[in-house]
This record gives C-alpha cells, sequence and structure tokens, in this order.
C-alpha cells in the first residue's frame, strides 16, 4: 500500500468519524433543554450512537495511520483545520425545527452511505458500517417523523421547519462530493461513491417533504469546504469546548 | 437522584378542603399498609396518603430532571469519548427516571403539565444539591460519587414502598442507577491518582460536594415533622439520620482508599457505636438553599422554564398534526 | 396553556415467547410519536424485542371495590387445581 493511497484511506475514515462527533457533540448540547421529556431520552440516543459511531472510526483511523494516535487523540487533540466533517453537522443547533431538519439531511445520507459501505472491501469498515446503519435508520425515521408533525402542524411550526430547511439547505451538496483523493479507494472497492448516493437521497427528501407540506428549497450555490479543512467559523467554538481539559491539562490521563 | 421530602404547597392556588375520612375505612387501609400490602392506584386511599405521595414522587421525579442540568453542564467539555458517552447516557438515565416518576405521580390524579406548571412557577421543591454549580470535571465524578450514593441509599428502601406505581418506579431507577455511582468512583479515582493537579481537583471538589451530600438525607429527625406518618405509611423506610450516618460510615473508607480527605474537622470513628461522629451541616445554608436561594438556583428554574417555553410551538405542533391526521381519516 | 399530550401505556415483549408486560408510560400525540418515546424510555438497555401502545384512556380497569365479588369467588374451586386430585405414586404419566 502506497503513502499516499493510505493517507487517502485515513483521511475518509477520519472525515466519517469527524461527521460522527461533531453531530453527536451538538445532539448533546440539546440534553436537558428538549421540548418534552421524551424527546430529550431521543435525543440523547441519538447522540450516543453519534459517538459511539466516532470512536469506532477515529479509533480505527488511528490505528491504520500508526502514528499512535487513537480516537481520543485525533478527536481533542487536532485543529480546525484537521476536521473532515461536513459543513452541515456543525452548523449550531438553533431550534428544534433546525436540528430535527438537520438530523433529516443527515441521517438520511448516512443511512445511505452505510448501507454501502456495509459491503466495502474493508471488512473493518464494512463491520462498522454495518452495525451503524441499524442506529441511523431510526434516527432517519425520527426525524422524517418530526418534519412531518412540524411541518404539516401549525403555522408556526410550518415556518420553523422551513427556515431550518433553509438553513440547512445550503450543505447539502457537500455531502455528495467525491474528493479526487478519494478515486483509488473507489476503484478499490474500499469507500462509497457517495455522488450515486444523491439520487436515492433526493427521492427520500421529496417524500418526507411532500408529506411535511414543505417544498424543495431553490437550487443554491452549495458552500463547501469541511472536507478539506475549510470550515465555518461554528466548529472552532465547538472545539474550543470540546478539547478543553486536553489541552488545559496535557498528557494527563482521565 | 433523591429529593429529601420538603413540606411545599398543594397543587393549585385552591383552597384545600379539609377531609374528614371515614374511620373504619381509614382503619382498614392503616392494617394494610402495616401488613405491607401495596396500595394501587384505584384502590381507596386517605386523601393525606395521596397529597402526601403526589408532592414525595413529584418532588423526586423534578429532582432528577433539574438534576440533569448540572451534569449537563459538562457533556460537552468530557475529556475523553468514553467519558462524553457515560456522561450523557447518565444524563439521559436522569430524564428517565423523572419521567418513571411523573408517570407514576400521575396515577394518583395529577397530571405531568400539572407538576411542571407547580416546578415553573417554583411552587415545587427539588433537591437542593442541584442548586450548586458544577465546577470542574471532578465534579462530575464526585457527584456520582456522592450524590448519586447518597440517593442509591434512600432509594433502595423505596423498592418497597407501599404505593404500587411508585415501588415499581424504584425497582427500575435503582436498576439503572447501579452504574452511576460506580461510574463517578471510578471518574474520581483516575483523577486521584493522576497528576497532582488533578488530585488537587479531585480533592476540591469532595470539598465542596461533601455538606450538600450529607443535607441530601433532609434535616434532622427532630425537625423533619412528617417523618412519623410517612414512615407508618411506608413510603419513607429509614429516618434522615439513620440514613446519613450509614452515608458516613461506607463513605469515608472510600475516600481513604483514594487519598481524599472528607473536610470535616470532627470526623472520627466512634469504638462504642460502631460508626463514625462527624460535624453538623449548615442547616441555615439548607433552609435558605430549600426556600431557592441556592448559588444556581435562578439558572437552574430560568433553564427549565426556557425548555419548556422553547418547546411549547413543537408540543402544539404535534397536537395539531395528530388532530389533521384524525380528521383526514375520517373524513 | 397548550393542550397536554395524551398518556400512553407502554408494553414490552423481553423476547419471543414471552407475553408483552406494563413497563409505564408516555406521553405522545400519535402513535408513531408513542412507539420512538416508549423506544427511547424503555428499550435503552436490552430490555425488549416488541412494544405495544395503548392509549390510556382506552383501557377499561376493574373496579377494586368489586374484587371480593369478582375475584374472591375463585378461591374455594380448588378442584380446578391439579392438586385436588390424589392418584397413586405408581401410576406414571398423568
Amino acid at each position: 500500500m502506497s503513502d499516499q493511497h493510505l493517507q487517502a484511506r485515513v483521511a475518509s475514515i477520519i472525515a466519517l468519524g469527524d461527521d460522527a462527533l461533531v453531530l453527536g457533540q451538538r445532539i448533546g448540547e440539546w440534553c436537558g433543554h428538549a421540548p418534552t421529556l421524551e424527546l430529550d431520552l431521543s435525543l440523547a440516543n441519538l447522540g450516543l450512537d453519534l459517538i459511539g459511531q466516532a470512536t469506532l472510526f477515529l479509533n480505527y483511523a488511528g490505528e491504520l495511520e500508526g502514528q499512535g494516535r487513537n480516537g481520543d487523540a485525533l478527536a481533542f487533540r487536532r485543529d480546525v483545520y484537521d476536521f473532515r466533517n461536513c459543513l452541515l453537522v456543525e452548523q449550531p443547533n438553533g431550534d428544534f425545527g433546525r436540528t430535527i431538519v438537520r438530523q433529516l439531511l443527515f441521517s438520511a445520507y448516512q443511512r445511505l452511505l452505510f448501507e454501502s459501505l456495509a459491503k466495502s472491501a474493508d471488512s473493518r469498515l464494512a463491520e462498522i458500517a454495518a452495525k451503524a446503519v441499524k442506529e441511523v435508520s431510526y434516527h432517519e425515521r425520527l426525524a422524517a417523523d418530526w418534519v412531518v408533525r412540524l411541518g404539516d402542524g401549525t403555522e408556526e411550526s410550518h415556518n420553523r421547519a422551513k427556515d431550518g430547511l433553509a438553513w440547512n439547505w445550503r450543505f447539502v451538496d457537500e455531502l455528495f462530493a467525491v474528493d479526487p483523493a478519494e478515486a483509488e479507494l473507489l476503484t478499490a472497492g474500499l469507500m462509497v461513491d457517495r455522488n450515486a448516493l444523491r439520487a436515492p437521497w433526493d427521492r427520500i427528501i421529496g417524500t418526507v417533504l411532500s408529506d411535511a407540506t414543505l417544498q424543495i428549497p431553490p437550487p443554491v450555490r452549495g458552500v463547501v469546504g469541511g472536507r478539506t479543512g475549510r470550515h465555518s467559523e461554528h466548529l472552532g467554538h465547538m472545539l474550543s469546548e470540546m478539547q478543553f481539559l486536553q489541552r488545559a491539562y496535557p498528557g494527563a490521563s482521565w | 437522584m433523591y429529593v429529601q421530602e420538603v413540606k411545599t404547597a398543594s397543587l393549585g392556588d385552591r383552597p384545600v378542603p379539609v377531609v374528614v375520612e371515614d374511620p373504619a375505612r381509614l382503619a382498614a387501609f392503616e392494617a394494610r399498609v402495616a401488613a405491607d400490602e401495596f396500595v394501587e392506584p384505584k384502590d381507596w386511599m386517605p386523601e393525606a396518603y395521596r397529597k402526601t405521595l403526589i408532592r414525595q414522587i413529584s418532588q423526586h421525579a423534578h429532582s432528577e430532571i433539574v438534576g440533569m442540568l448540572p451534569e449537563g453542564n459538562w457533556i460537552g467539555r468530557a475529556p475523553t469519548l468514553r467519558r462524553k458517552a457515560i456522561l450523557l447516557a447518565k444524563v439521559q438515565d436522569e430524564a428517565g427516571h423523572g419521567l418513571y416518576l411523573y408517570c407514576a405521580a400521575e396515577t394518583l390524579g395529577v397530571s405531568r403539565d400539572q407538576m411542571t406548571q407547580a416546578l415553573l412557577a417554583g411552587k415545587a421543591k427539588y433537591s437542593t444539591i442541584f442548586n450548586y454549580p458544577t465546577l470542574t470535571w471532578a465534579d462530575m465524578g464526585t457527584i456520582g460519587w456522592l450524590v448519586d450514593g447518597a440517593a442509591i441509599m434512600n432509594q433502595v428502601p423505596l423498592q418497597r414502598t407501599s404505593y404500587g406505581p411508585y415501588a415499581r418506579a424504584m425497582v427500575r431507577v435503582c436498576k439503572e442507577e447501579s452504574f452511576h455511582q460506580r461510574q463517578g468512583y471510578e471518574a474520581v479515582m483516575v483523577l486521584a491518582a493522576g497528576t497532582p493537579e488533578q488530585k488537587a481537583m479531585a480533592q476540591d471538589a469532595l470539598d465542596r460536594w461533601w455538606w450538600p451530600s450529607l443535607m441530601m438525607f433532609g434535616p434532622p429527625d427532630d425537625q423533619s415533622p412528617n417523618s412519623a406518618q410517612s414512615m407508618r405509611w411506608r413510603i419513607k423506610r429509614d429516618t434522615n439520620d439513620e440514613l446519613r450516618q450509614k452515608f458516613v460510615d461506607i463513605t469515608v473508607p472510600q475516600a481513604e482508599a483514594l487519598g481524599l480527605k472528607i473536610p470535616d474537622p470532627d470526623l472520627r470513628w466512634n469504638e462504642e457505636k460502631g460508626g463514625y461522629d462527624f460535624g453538623t451541616p449548615d442547616w441555615d445554608e439548607f433552609f435558605a438553599v430549600v426556600s431557592g436561594e441556592g448559588p444556581m438556583a435562578h439558572e437552574r428554574l430560568t433553564a427549565r422554564r426556557e425548555a419548556w417555553d422553547n418547546g411549547a410551538w413543537v408540543r402544539d405542533a404535534a397536537m395539531a398534526h395528530a388532530d389533521k391526521r384524525t380528521a383526514r381519516v375520517a373524513a | 396553556m397548550s393542550r397536554e399530550l395524551p398518556l400512553w401505556e407502554v408494553f414490552v415483549r423481553a423476547k419471543n415467547g414471552l407475553s408483552h408486560r406494563h413497563v409505564g408510560s408516555v406521553h405522545a400525540a400519535d402513535a408513531r410519536m408513542a412507539i420512538e418515546g416508549a423506544r427511547d424510555v424503555y428499550t435503552r438497555r436490552l430490555e425488549g424485542v416488541s412494544l405495544w401502545v395503548v392509549p390510556s384512556d382506552a383501557i377499561t380497569a376493574s373496579d377494586p371495590g368489586e374484587a371480593a365479588s369478582l375475584f374472591e369467588p375463585a378461591e374455594d374451586k380448588v378442584y380446578r387445581h391439579p392438586t385436588f386430585y390424589v392418584v397413586p405414586d405408581n401410576i406414571k404419566h398423568i
């Protein structure tokens, strides 16, 4: 395996881990503040699934990399420009409408991705994806049900769902963008061609939005950059919170 | 977690009618309870029993819900992925425990919304300990160790409490809570064996949480007027001072094993009684915190009010959508 | 004040072969929301493989005041129980 090939593999797995980690961190912010007690438990379950996925992906990426970094080192000791998550997941929670729309957009993508990834030639990755696909299918269901309730609920909830959609829609294109560095991985059957996921994703989202009496937003110029470390301002603040202890007490064990 | 039972205004502002119970029914009820039989929701029960239970169970539920906030404060800053997952799962459990308890109280004829309103209006009490701030990561471990430890001590006997739904909720709570104390102690253990800074952090947390933890068992027995009746009704099974003594006796060796010092100059082993003598908590502070003067009391209630108010449109949307669906099916 | 979300009773089947058992309740506006609430509240620790949710107000309970007339008459029907009958030890398979 060439160095470049290895680097591309590691980077693509780190991206999977970073997506889960950053969204898990965001969802964790809801804990204790959700609209109902039941939703507090549901959101925490989502967060726990995502942190679990992040742990598996990042630990694996660290092993593959072979530089002695584990999941914690990757999560807590990289700076913004080394994070590879998409911009969608780092978006602030906003209200519940914005949060749950983001969840739908991302979970539907993640479900399609993991279904394909479960057939990866990388058996370890396939194993993680096969476990995670069950989790994210539920996330997708929960989010879709709520988007429908909000969209087809009251006038206020409809408008809030619409605003949430408008906020998050800018970041959709990035989900399906294929990094040129990944070309070799696709040929080797190690990674998934995200481009191919777009059409089924559009169908899924179209159905949910139609049930929710919401319009698919007009095409916008997609905002991209997360996969190459060009993030929004939001990520830095998240990291300053998330990484505080590891930064303040270097070398300590927890 | 647990709340010491504190007398509080009844739900709502209606004047409470004085109920005169049928002496024969009352005697039969007392006999059943004395024989350790369970009382179930639709069974006849004295009005005072029902009211006391609603107060105790809802205070207990409120404590779980408000208790999410001080620990939730550190989910975003948990130092490793493992600790983050553990903390989130633990705080989630507290939401679950609050929910089980609200459900149990609802079988007594009060709705969750009514109980929530009482909390948000500042009319209901919750455990005073959650009005203290969580300042460092060591607070997470220390709360698990001490606060959940004290809670378990209070809750285990409540699994045999006379009211069936409450007892069943407590069985579930106790089963789930067994991990809370262990993860807390383990987290403190790592700090105590860590760098000098970490050990100092652990000692500081113990210094701050020790006395509030002792207060969790409620005021001294001679200042706890409802205790006798609650004990007779099997909705309380040990006195506050008995539980406090038991807690001190098991916790002191745990602190010693960590190499941490309990911040009580009066603490010493009493061979004769086979337990520790210890200092008196600052009961003035306790009663002040009970009446809403805790350092974080305003923040806690404000956070709960905001969650409730900000969630109103979501709950309304769910109801409106359900109505639309029902109407569509009917059409 | 807004309308309160209705109450649902939750029943969990711990594993196939066992009956669903009442475990508690949740508040939800519709049945799917109740299932999701029940899933996230009551099956976080592998407690079940199947859920039932029933609107609480759809349950009719017997009146505890009538417990004596409903249930105590069964007390003296000992002949319903197999141990009521004496069969010699040497008779097998019965």
